[in-house]
């Protein structure tokens, strides 16, 4: 390669390099304000203020989903592996509010730690199948043993 | 190494003729899985457990998705190009990739929203992957805009390509925006390391539309990039006499 390109090569990359780090630390430096929301175990520990709105985001703990039957008043748990944070919200729930799903929630934490949503939004994941297989999957985790069939599913 | 095919495609007029063989196949490629993804993707795939029909979506944001950032990539790279190697068409090739990715940008965005009201509950959320793929539109814009607000060709390919080059570094933070911050949109589906998150009957409709929205990529900007080309060399004397064939004169 002749110098002069060397040069300039060289040049991009050191302005590369430069506008990366740049944007590395300031990254760095907002990382808590990047996130979405506060995960569970970040609002047990009180990393989360009180009182304040937040937004806040777990999976729903299956069998924790209680419902009040005189209102629109939805209690559960969730979780990311760790803690787990009581939610409490009065409303209709979006369509794919499951057991197992995720959920992002605006809301507070009151004194006890538990988050009292005004809004919530269901957060799906990233594995997609057909009802058959997920019924498959269901059937094999109540009698172990069984295959779920051998179709290209993780989770 | 035999570099003279790279030299000689690096000539506009050498480019200007072969890419005229190469349309008609890139076109009907395109246009072939483009439909075939497509109409397999949303009549025949198997629906969603959870989400019913609304996931079928799915088979044009991925797509456009992909090509909003994987354009960018190729930008940058034509950037590089236009920067160390001073090759012409290099930058013609950065100015007619900036509108299609655009394009691809907006589309991954609008069906992105159209998604997420039936299934997150919402069309817009301010989380890390929806924030860091809008300003990659705004990138896009700049780029267009820059282009036009520079009367000097040759300023104008080097501005361009160092503005290319700074936004460049947004790409790898779309990629990992979903693992480095809590967000609302989902993880990757499709990924080169793991074995993909979906079912074989949703998966090849997905791959077929991705291969069909990279043909018809390439298809428009060889289109784009012969008309810059006969645009930018409207004095040489092989345009001339390309024009005087035409005309039959």
């Amino acid at each position: 390669m002749n110098p002069v390109r060397r040069q300039r090569l060289l040049l991009v990359l050191l302005l590369l390099a430069g506008v990366a780090t740049a944007i590395a630390l300031a990254l760095f430096a907002l990382n808590e304000n990047i996130n979405h929301y506060f995960s569970p175990n970040q609002m047990a520990n009180g990393e989360a203020p009180i009182g304040k709105t937040i937004r806040g985001g777990g999976i729903v703990v299956p069998e924790s989903v209680e419902r009040d039957p005189d209102s629109l008043t939805v209690t559960f748990l969730i979780e990311t592996g760790g803690a787990e944070v009581e939610v409490e919200y009065t409303g209709i729930l979006p369509d794919l509010f499951r057991e197992g799903q995720g959920i992002v929630g605006t809301g507070k934490l009151d004194n006890n730690r538990r988050f009292i949503a005004d809004e919530l939004l269901a957060k799906h994941d990233e594995n997609y199948m057909p009802p058959e297989v997920q019924k498959a999957i269901d059937e094999a985790h109540a009698t172990p043993g069984q295959s779920a069939g051998s179709v290209g599913v993780s989770g | 190494m035999n570099w003279t095919f790279f030299h000689k495609l690096g000539s506009p007029k050498w480019f200007y003729h072969l890419s005229g063989k190469w349309l008609p196949w890139l076109g009907t490629l395109a246009a072939l899985s483009m439909i075939a993804g497509l109409v397999w993707g949303l009549l025949f795939a198997p629906p969603d457990y959870l989400q019913g029909n609304s996931y079928r979506i799915i088979f044009l944001h991925v797509p456009t998705a992909f090509l909003a950032s994987a354009v960018y990539l190729m930008m940058a790279g034509a950037a590089v190009v236009t920067l160390v190697w001073k090759v012409k068409l290099a930058d013609v090739a950065l100015q007619c990739m900036a509108p299609i990715g655009s394009s691809f940008c907006l589309l991954a965005l609008i069906t992105g929203a159209i998604w997420g009201k039936p299934t997150w509950g919402t069309w817009w959320v301010w989380d890390a992957r929806l924030t860091s793929m809008l300003i990659l539109l705004f990138l896009y814009f700049g780029v267009i805009a820059l282009r036009g607000a520079i009367r000097s060709a040759t300023t104008a390919a080097k501005a361009c390509a160092v503005l290319t080059l700074v936004g460049v570094v947004n790409i790898p933070i779309i990629k990992f925006s979903v693992e480095w911050w809590n967000t609302l949109h989902q993880g990757a589906t499709l990924t080169l390391t793991e074995k993909p998150a979906m079912a074989v009957q949703m998966l090849w409709p997905l791959l077929i539309s991705i291969l069909g929205f990279y043909l018809f990529f390439g298809a428009v900007l060889v289109l784009r990039m012969r008309i810059e080309i006969l645009n930018r060399e409207r004095r040489t004397r092989w345009v001339q006499k390309l024009v005087a064939d035409e005309m039959g004169v």
